[in-house]
């Protein structure tokens, strides 16, 4: 399978402090890879490093094969990124992404929010991004409530039509942080099966997430983040059933919500 | 176009100027300290439980909020001997009308303050027997104060532009003054720019006080705006 | 003695005083549109912190913002013109004046309009790709807007009041129309009387638009 996504010792300091250190990463297409972890194990910097939301200190990103950004190198001899924001936005309207608080946009339909990018990126024409809206506010099953604004929907359907607009844009990937963790219990699980959905039709997926029943049901790949290293990566089975580093079994141990409801479903 | 830029007579001027910068002061001083005065018995009217008296208090501080500063200033410059029977003069027109001015807005700031105190506040004070003007006194106010402190400081400047006002009636503060120094020596624009570099140089860093004090009120819980 | 109070004479002079109010209104029209262009362009640059523009206009904010009106009305009116070197007329320096002072205050209140969105929206489109153009117009500045609308409109008033200075300088507006008015007929007492309550329901119906459109306007989010 092709590669999407390929990090190559990322790191990311603010400061004196590390937050992500040589991180060697890579998602192929097609491929969901959940990203577990305790809180503030760097989980969702890494996410964000991989839009340029923020920047990353050290390393390399390639997306669909391209660096992202340009090499120098400086007067000590060591080698440094240069970002330019106009390649930035075109890399991120090549990822999506969806927030743990959605971020809809309040003063927009669930409708118009799906097509401001594809009209004023894309250059999509209005009845073409109408179209795609619809397709996709279908895919995530919220066509009904196209033309409510974020302030009349659940929590669950607003981060439902925050989906549908990351994939407007028809990204190489979507990334999620903690997609479901702003939500009332009772709203999780609409957003779950539609992000299952999504995995399943074969979209390449980054997911940072609490939930890893889902993790285990809908994954790939899991990576147990800790300290800012990648600290064990495996199959599903591999980290959250049989993990062989103690900081991974003591993690699970401390996790109360590992539920294994659903039977596996096997990977597109 | 190069106009030959000359301050030198203004040193010479120095204690004109310096003069109504005093007066300028005085006016300030007084207005302020009796503005904080009236401001508090209309604040706390408008948040007793009497509805006569709150009604009072709004017609107080909505008449005088909707009227500008100007006109206020002339009507009592010409209604002050009818009304209380004094010889009227522009300093003391200045006096009541920057005074009730100041006092209509920190009205508005005391209510807000007073406001901002939660309500088991008053209910804990009362459960120990305190009567309302105690409540007030001892349990609300002093909490209410801080959170007010940068709000006042925005009302000083306020009436520190205001005070300008009194020009219009001839009253020597420091505006005036340089009018009448300006037109003595044909030079206003020298004049003029050093009242305004005054005025900024004197409301700047209180103007920036205020901010940083705003900001550690709001560090420390509650925010007050007028 | 008791004072003598006499209204229907200066009745008589009401089309005048009107006509004053209606110089005000004009006036007051004119520095708001000279303020408006400036106060949005000011306030994006400073909350954006443009390189090089940035402090530049933290110190025009700074300035005028503490500036006293009256004293910018004599700057504009009596220095203005020795500076540059043409006479201009009491309409053009108190509109000048008063638009000046008003552009900091609206560069302010764009400033917090700004950054009263909170960071997600900045996000969210940003990760859709958008440049720092596209993000302002459709995202930030419709949002900021609507939280703008009411202080707006305190600061109309604001304006509405300080154009009664310009008088000061000849400038026909209501003030100075009443002085005229009030040596006319040697009744200064009703005549500023009639129009602080024509200046107090005008001011005051404004005050209520505000307070509809704050309630109205008032963001419901998430």
């Amino acid at each position: 399978m092709t590669e999407v996504l390929r990090l190559e010792n990322l790191a990311k300091s603010y400061g004196q402090a590390q937050v992500l250190k040589d991180i060697n990463l890579t998602v192929r297409k097609g491929e969901t890879v959940c990203v577990i972890g305790a809180s503030g194990s760097g989980k969702s910097t890494l996410l964000r490093c991989v839009n340029f939301l923020g920047y990353p200190t050290g390393g390399r990103i390639f997306l669909e094969g391209k660096l992202v950004g340009r090499e120098v190198i400086d007067r000590s001899g060591r080698t440094e990124m240069r970002y330019r924001e106009a390649e930035l936005c075109a890399v991120r309207a090549h990822v999506g992404m969806v927030f743990q608080q959605f971020n809809l946009f309040p003063h927009m339909t669930a409708e118009e929010n799906v097509m401001i990018g594809p009209v004023k990126i894309r250059g999509l024409s209005k009845a073409e991004a109408k179209a795609r809206a619809a397709e996709h506010l279908q895919r995530v099953g919220i066509l009904e409530k196209a033309g409510a604004y974020p302030g009349q929907l659940s929590g669950g359907q607003q981060q439902r039509v925050a989906i549908a607009r990351a994939l407007a844009m028809e990204p190489s990937i979507m990334l999620f942080d903690e997609a479901t963790s702003a939500l009332d219990p009772e709203l999780v699980g609409e957003v779950l099966l539609a992000m299952r959905k999504l995995a399943q039709e074969g979209t390449t997926m980054l997911v940072v997430t609490h939930e890893l029943g889902f993790a285990y049901n809908v994954a790939h790949r899991v990576i147990f983040l800790h300290e800012g290293t990648i600290h064990e990566e495996g199959t599903p089975e591999e980290v959250l059933v049989n993990p062989k580093k103690p900081r991974t079994q003591d993690f699970l141990r401390g996790v109360t919500t590992f539920r294994m409801p659903e039977p596996r479903i096997a990977p597109a | 176009m190069s106009y030959a830029w000359d301050f030198n007579f203004l040193w010479a001027l120095g204690p004109l100027l310096l003069g109504g910068l005093i007066n300028t002061g005085k006016l300030w001083a007084i207005a302020f300290s009796s503005g904080l005065a009236i401001g508090l018995a209309f604040g706390i009217m408008r948040t007793v439980p009497s509805r006569i008296l709150r009604g009072i208090g709004m017609v107080y501080v909505e008449a005088i909020r909707n009227t500008p500063g100007l006109i206020l200033l002339i009507w009592f410059y010409y209604a002050l001997p009818i009304l209380v029977g004094v010889q009227s003069s522009a300093w003391l027109a200045a006096c009541v009308a920057l005074s009730l001015y100041t006092g209509a807005y920190s009205a508005e700031i005391y209510r807000a303050g007073i406001a901002s105190v939660e309500a088991g506040q008053w209910e804990a004070a009362r459960a120990i027997g305190l009567s309302y003007a105690h409540q007030m006194r001892y349990i609300v106010l002093p909490q209410a104060v801080m959170r007010m402190i940068p709000a006042f400081g925005n009302r000083a400047i306020e009436l520190a532009k205001a005070t300008t006002l009194a020009s219009t009636l001839a009253f020597g503060e420091l505006l005036f003054t340089a009018k009448v120094i300006a037109e003595d020596q044909f030079r206003p624009l020298e004049t003029f720019t050093a009242v305004s570099v005054i005025f900024t140089a004197v409301l700047l860093p209180l103007s920036y006080a205020c901010i940083w004090l705003e900001r550690r009120v709001a560090r420390s819980g509650g925010i007050v705006r007028d | 003695m008791p004072y003598d109070w006499n209204f229907t004479i200066v009745l008589r002079y009401l089309p005048q005083l009107l006509e004053g109010g209606l110089h005000t209104i004009i006036l007051s029209a004119a520095a708001i549109a000279l303020a408006a262009p400036i106060g949005v362009v000011m306030g994006v640059i400073r909350q954006q912190r443009v390189p090089i523009l940035a402090p530049i206009a933290v110190a025009y904010i700074d300035f005028f913002r503490t500036s006293v009106a009256l004293v910018l009305i004599c700057w504009c009116y009596f220095a203005l013109p020795v500076l540059i070197g043409v006479t201009l007329s009491t309409f053009t320096a108190v509109t000048i004046a008063i638009g000046l002072q008003a552009s900091a205050y609206l560069a302010e209140l764009v400033r917090a309009g700004l950054q009263s969105i909170s960071v997600g929206q900045w996000e969210a489109a940003r990760a859709l790709g958008m440049g720092t153009r596209l993000r302002l117009q459709y995202i930030i500045l419709p949002q900021a807007a609507r939280r703008m609308i009411p202080v707006f409109f305190l600061l109309v008033i604001e304006v509405f009041k300080t154009s009664t200075l310009a008088g000061f300088v000849t400038y026909p507006e209501i003030v100075y129309e009443a002085y005229r008015v009030a040596t006319d007929i040697y009744r200064p007492i009703e005549t500023f009387t009639i129009v602080g309550a024509i200046c107090f329901v005008f001011l005051f119906s404004l005050g209520r638009i505000a307070l509809y459109l704050e309630r109205r306007y008032a963001v419901v989010e998430r």
